[in-house]
Formats: C-alpha cells, structure tokens, sequence
C-alpha cells in the first residue's frame, strides 16, 4: 500500500486562477513505470511550465513513479545530450525531454521527445506552435502522447469532467480540465441541478433542472450557452442518457404515472415510451454501440439492473446479489456496466462484467454515488460523501488506484466524464 | 410577487415541520390526537374547523387544526402509507371535497442515501401513494399534481437515522400558499 501526494498540482493550484480541486492518489498493488520528466528548457519564463502538468497527469493514474531528476546538470534538451546510463542507474525506464521557444508572432514552440532509456531509443516526438494561454492544454496532450506510447491505452488528460457544486442554497453546473483546473461555471440556480450528462461528441450537456419547481430536462450547448428544454412534460422529467449519434435522449418521465423510460429527440418533441411497467423504470445508459439500455427497476421487487434492445423489446436482469443494485453506466467498450450497490447498509461503487456476470465491487465509502466512465475505460469517477459533504473521487477499473479530487469549497456532488477531443 | 409569498410559505413550513418534528420524533400522531382524534376522521374534520374558537384562523395554518400537518413519513426505499398518517390525509381529502375550489401538489422526497435518480422515482412514487389515498375518498385526480424532488430538498441535514426519517416524506402543499 503506497500513498502519495501529488504535490505538483497542490503546487500549482495557486498559479491557476480557477483551480478548486487537489487531488490526492492511493495505489495498491501493481507495477509502476519509472519515467523521468525533465524540466523542458525555457518554460519557467512562460506563464505555465509545461513539465510539472505532463508530470502530475502521469503520476495521478497511479501507473507511473516519477523518477527523481535532482543533481542533473547540465539537463538535457536535446537527444544528443543525453546520457542514458546516467538515467539507467537511476532507473527510469523513460525519459521526457523537450523545450519551449517564443515564437516572433507571440506564441510559443513547444517540443518533446520520449525515449526508452533501456533501448537507448526515441519512442515518440511532437512539436506544437501554440498561444501561451494553450500551455497547459498543451503539457496534457503530451502527457496522453506518453501514456498512449508507454500503456497502449488512449490518454484522457486532455478530457474534461462535468459536476454539480452546491453551497447553501446554490446550485453550479460546472466544466473543469480532468484534473480539476480551469473549473468554470455553466449554469448557475437557486434550484438542485442533477443527472448531468454529456452529448457523445462534447458539446452539449443535458441535465436535469428544478428551476420550474419540478424536474425538467434541458439540453445546454457548451459553446454558445444556448439552452433546450428537451422535457418537460406532466409530473417528473429526469435521468437524460444520451444515444451513441447524439441525436436522442432517454429520459424518465412520470407523464403517464409511474417513473417509465422514454426516448426523445435531442431538441425536443414527442417522446416514444420504451419500457410498459408497473414499477420504477429509470437510469437509462446506452451502450456504445447503440443496441441496448441498461437501466434500473424495481419490477423484480427490489432495484436491479437490467437492459433491453434500444430498438423496445423484452428486458433481461443483470443482476442478482442483493436487493439493491442501482444507476448503470455501460464502459466504453460496451463490456461492462458500473453501478451503485448497497451491501450491508453501505453504498459502493461496483462493476458487472455483462458476458459472465460476475460483480466486483471497488470502492469502500458508505454513500457513494454516479459512476461515470473515464473515455478510455480505466478509471471511474463518482460521488463519494466524506464528512457529510460531497467530494469527487475516482477510482481505476481494476480497483488498484483511487484517488480523491479534494474540493475547497461546497459540496460536489454527481460527476460526468467527458468524451476524448475530437482533433 | 406570488411565487416570492409563495416560496417564503414554503420555507416557514419547512422551518415548522422541522422545529416541530424534533419533539415528535416517534409518537407522531399522538401529538394530533387532543384536537382531531385522527382514528374518527369523518366526525372531527367536519366539526373542528368550525368549532374552532377563532374562526378567522385558517384552518390550513392554525396549528391546533390537523389539516395545518402536511407530511406524511416513509419508511425506508417504501412508499407504502403508514396508519399512523391515514388520519391526516383523509383530513386534507375531506377539506378538499368540502372545498371544491382548492387544488394541491403532494411533493415527494427521500432520504440521501442510494442513487439521486432512484430518489426521484422513489419520491414520486410516494407522492402517488398519498395522492392515491385522497383520490379514493374522492377528491377529483386532476386536483391533485404529483412531483419528486428525490433526495434533494432534504427537511433535516444531518446524516443519520433521525435524520433520514425526516426526510422519507410526502407534503402536501395547496395552491396559492
């Protein structure tokens, strides 16, 4: 068991302006790459080294071990000043190098280099001419180069998270960076906001809004700030899941009684009922490739997950342990669903694995809440309540690596992921 | 300018339910039991509002009258109305025949464990077990609307059992308060 504090962001949670949340990583168990980052030439006079965000992105996964680079001199920028048995001895297995030059047209140069430092070999190379206000964007497209070259894995630095923070009797929808920088408030209310989701390709997000003194679903476009009520019908509207094309909704709606599933058109219209119950019926998640819905319903007695064709048809249970199994979210690979399970009067976060079954719980709070999958499937963020209060949390798909993203300030409650970038 | 007279009746409500509830605690009806004897409901509701000694007191908010009790409590991840709140809903559904003028909306809400979207299914669904109740002695369906605000309009903040019974609750709440 190995704790660690990322104390690159705490040290640079006072340089960005809007940065509110730190993040603190657990690690248990599993092999961590020893990769040295070097301080990239020229960036202490940028307003944003560059360096510091790639290191802190690699080490928050909790797969990396930041190799120490003090006493290097002079540090290398170039691969012809390398000298890889110097970084052999201190055992890395990578080495990041790069260096950052003001361009005459006021924007910046910024250019790194990955070696495999057994090898001797470069691994990958990029150059990006950008506005010094895109450094820090820059340093987490890096960083995604360099977990991509080193795992396999797509990197999901450059994505963004969505969340609801409520102080007293206010409610703000805000956007940050994965790493919680750069938080900005989408929409603020003196009503709950809930259920916030995002459109497949990032630039819309629907959510659920008490502003009318009952729950509606509306649809906000990130870029113009432009807002759709997509729902707003007779009794509750709530719980929007998007399709994989982004083209409709399902939501839940009381319009003809109970708590039903219906999908609806993403700007609006009639909504085509999916689910003919009984009983609760809600928590609809679409699986990547658009063939089913997993949801919750209590139709067996007691709230389990189960899916049915997106198309309408019979419904199948997917679960079975315990009599409360609640709020699915499919991964991105469609393979598995995580989900809120109740065990023994405490809420945790757990993950079915669809083809088999078989259910692993991962986290160990008392109420956690609102899995929702990192793009690249690793890791799943959620609400965890520590002393009373919402705080996010994240913990890897295996279960090995947790981390707590430490708010200053208000209760943070019901997180989304975003997609990767489109570029 | 309604809806900000509106909402301040809320939050005296809310403020009232709250004061009073820490006393109350278990023996809930017992506390409306002197005034309106809830176990004969079809006599005292009648009679109380009128043999009130302050006539111009509303009924709806003289403390004295049952009808000024709005919340009807739920065990937990149950919607099933306990006997114990029959007294006090069939008082607002007897109101509500006698006045054919007034309409309501039963707001259902949880307690803030489990998912926040169950909560609101949940929620409503509770709102529909006391609506069922009223609709059943006769008060027209379409008086009476429905909603969830799930777990998130909490009557007590705390984060334990004492709490969370306060919270599991449907309240009635007649337009135009």
């Amino acid at each position: 068991m190995k704790r660690l504090l990322a104390a690159f962001l705490l040290a640079f949670a006072a340089l960005a302006a809007h940065a509110q949340l730190t993040i603190d990583i657990t690690t248990s168990g599993g092999r961590q790459i020893p990769v040295a980052i070097l301080p990239f030439a020229g960036e202490a006079a940028q307003p944003q080294p560059v360096s510091p965000v790639v290191g802190a992105d690699l080490a928050r996964t909790g797969l990396f071990r930041l190799v120490n680079a003090m006493g290097v001199s002079p540090v290398p920028t170039e691969p012809s000043e390398v000298n890889f048995v110097d970084w052999q001895a201190r055992s890395a297995e990578a080495l990041v190098i790069g260096k950052v030059e003001p361009q005459r047209d006021g924007r910046v140069e910024v250019r790194f280099r990955l070696f495999d430092v057994q090898k001797q070999s470069q691994l990958a190379s990029f150059s990006y001419v950008v506005a010094p206000a895109q450094l820090r964007a820059t340093a987490h497209r890096i960083a995604d180069v360099i977990y991509e070259a080193l795992t396999g894995e797509k990197g999901v630095f450059s994505t963004k998270i969505t969340y609801v923070v409520k102080r007293g009797t206010r409610y703000e929808l805000q956007v940050a960076d994965a790493d919680g920088a750069n938080a900005q408030t989408v929409l603020a209310a003196n009503e709950p906001i809930i259920s916030p989701a995002w459109s497949p390709e990032g630039g819309r997000i629907a959510y659920v809004s008490f502003d009318q003194k009952k729950p509606i679903v509306v649809v906000q476009n990130l870029a113009q700030g432009a807002t759709r009520v997509v729902a707003n019908f007779w009794g509750n509207n709530s719980a929007p899941a998007w399709s994989p094309d982004g083209k409709s909704l399902a939501v839940t709606l009381t319009r003809d009684g109970i708590s039903q599933i219906y999908v609806v058109a993403a700007d609006g219209g009639e909504p085509r009922r999916m689910t003919t119950t009984p009983a609760i019926d809600t928590e609809a998640s679409f699986s990547p490739d658009g063939k089913w819905i997993a949801f919750t319903s209590d139709r067996g007695g007691s709230p389990q997950i189960y899916r049915m064709p997106a198309g309408g048809g019979a419904a199948q249970r997917l679960t079975f342990e315990g009599t409360y199994n609640v709020r699915p979210r499919f991964s991105p690979d469609g393979k598995s669903i995580a989900f809120v399970q109740r065990e023994s009067g405490r809420f945790r976060i757990a993950v079915l694995e669809v083809d088999t079954g078989q259910v692993t719980v991962l986290t160990d709070g008392t109420l956690d809440d609102s899995p929702s999958y990192a793009p690249n499937g690793k890791m799943i963020l959620y609400e965890a309540q520590v002393g009373g209060r919402g705080q996010l949390a994240a913990v890897s798909s295996d279960g090995r690596v947790r981390q707590r993203l430490v708010s200053s300030a208000g209760d943070v409650r019901d997180p989304a992921w975003g997609p990767l970038p489109t570029n | 300018m309604k809806k900000i007279l509106l909402s301040i009746a809320m939050a005296t409500l809310v403020a009232a339910c709250g004061s009073q509830e820490v006393k109350k605690d278990v023996p809930v009806a017992d506390r409306t039991a002197p005034t309106t004897q809830p176990t004969q409901p079809s006599t005292t509701t009648t009679t109380s509002p009128a043999t009130q000694p302050a006539i111009t007191a509303n009924p709806l908010t003289d403390p004295k009258n049952v009808l000024s009790k709005r919340s009807v409590y739920f065990d937990f991840d149950s919607n099933a109305v306990k006997d114990e709140y029959r007294g006090l809903i069939q008082a607002h559904a007897k109101y509500m025949v006698d006045k054919r003028d007034t309409r309501i909306r039963v707001e259902g809400h949880c307690d803030e464990r489990g998912s926040r979207e169950y909560n609101l299914a949940l929620g409503q669904r509770r709102a529909e077990a006391v609506k069922k109740v009223m609709t059943v002695l006769g008060v027209q369906d379409g008086r009476i609307e429905t909603v969830s605000f799930g777990e998130e309009k909490p009557a007590a903040t705390g984060h334990d059992e004492a709490a969370w019974a306060r919270n599991r609750r449907g309240d009635i709440k007649y337009a135009g308060e």
